[in-house]
């Protein structure tokens, strides 16, 4: 603890760095779920294709993809940063998916029969009523993101990972307590911020 | 390179094996004894929602200058990891049994024994093992970062291919792991259907 009391500026700009790479990740990855999430909402095939090739992925342990990653784009951030995004996929998408399900019939025939656009439906009614459910995935995606983030930087990437590895490295048991603990402390942050979201938005 | 996976791979199942009884024996008896006491369960479904939340790296790191390395730490950190989804489905399994089937048990004429052991566990039997099957799957992936605190499992094998930079070994012991958590996968995922078709 005492590393946390001389380094805590250290520390401060690694979780910074730590949270940015897993916003900027999570943006990208919301974006590539939602047309996945509404294709997958739509067709019953297209939800078993979709929601099976993203199991199949979600099973592949961090590691192992992480290291296929580094093979194919080097070391630094842009490996923890494409596993990010692909591990996001699979939540992100089902939780869109079953928001849009979940939106009662009456409301969207309500929406047909004032006239709506098929897009106006999508946009309007479908979409807004299905956020808490797609809030709840943002936020499993977002804890699930912090933790492996932290595995960057076993691959040279900036974050809290940074700090946890080098100390693995050198033996420096307060510098891997403080990543852990900072890690550990923001997952639980980041967690309660956005249940506080969802619950505001139910 | 077989030689080392089929060794390491060993050694990665046994680890996963003994976490997930120990997280069984410890999670299963709390979670039902909790069921019925509101406040103790109210703690304990917290706990699990903070222990789902904290990274698996982070666990597995932060007991290292506690329990020093190799298995221990590494055994802890996976009970830890796997304790979460095993309270939160027997909890969800025991608080689903419906209250009218328990009157029936209790109007056969059963003591809370009884009730329980007839009554209560076939019933919550299939939910309690999908956390089970949750639980093997995350320890199974989480136990290949046991590497970095020395606990051995095809971790090793992955963490040499990229030191070494052998693709084909990487390969192998990548399609390896994903491939056992697969397999529990498939194996809790049939055995929990066939409950609930037995049960119901």
């Amino acid at each position: 603890m005492s590393y946390l009391g001389t380094h805590w500026a250290h520390v401060l700009a690694l979780t910074g760095a730590h949270l940015e790479l897993v916003l900027a990740a999570l943006a990208l990855a919301f974006a590539i779920s939602l047309p996945l999430g509404v294709v997958a909402a739509r067709s019953a095939r297209g939800s078993t294709l979709i929601l099976g090739i993203l199991g199949a992925l979600y099973t592949i342990p961090s590691l192992a993809l992480l290291a296929v990653l580094v093979e194919l784009f080097g070391l630094g951030t842009l490996p923890i940063f494409v596993a990010l995004v692909a591990y996001a996929q699979f939540v992100l998408v089902r939780n869109v998916a079953a928001g849009i399900r979940g939106v009662d019939p009456i409301e969207r025939e309500a929406a047909i029969a004032i006239g709506m656009t098929p897009r106006d439906l999508l946009l309007r009614v479908e979409l807004p009523l299905a956020l808490p459910v797609i809030v709840g995935g943002l936020r499993i995606a977002a804890v699930a993101m912090i933790a492996l983030a932290t595995l960057g930087g076993y691959v040279g990437a900036n974050g809290l990972g940074a700090l946890i590895f080098n100390g693995l490295a050198l033996h420096h048991s307060d510098e891997i307590v403080a990543g852990s603990v900072a890690s550990g402390a923001l997952a639980i942050a980041v967690d309660l911020g956005l249940r506080g979201a969802e619950r505001a938005l139910r | 390179m077989w030689a080392s996976i089929l060794q390491h791979a060993v050694r990665h199942a046994e680890l996963c094996a003994q976490a997930l009884a120990l997280a069984i024996a410890i999670g299963a008896p709390l979670a039902a004894a909790a069921a019925t006491r509101a406040r103790l369960r109210g703690v304990l479904l917290a706990a699990a929602a903070v222990g789902r939340t904290i990274p698996s790296i982070a666990l597995l790191t932060l007991l290292l200058p506690l329990l020093g390395v190799g298995t221990a730490p590494a055994l802890v950190a996976l009970v830890l990891l796997a304790l979460p989804p095993i309270v939160v489905n027997v909890d969800l399994g025991i608080r689903g049994v419906p209250a009218a089937v328990l009157d029936a048990a209790d109007g056969l004429g059963m003591n809370a024994r009884q009730r329980f052991a007839r009554v209560t566990v076939p019933l919550a039997l299939p939910v309690a093992l999908a956390g089970v099957r949750t639980a093997s799957v995350e320890v199974i992936a989480s136990a290949t970062l046991a590497t970095f605190i020395g606990a051995g499992g095809l971790g090793d094998d992955i963490v040499r291919a990229l030191q070494t930079n052998d693709p084909a070994l990487l390969a192998a012991a990548s399609i390896t792991v994903a491939a056992m958590a697969f397999a529990a996968e498939l194996c809790f995922a049939r055995v929990v259907r066939a409950l609930e078709v037995r049960v119901t």
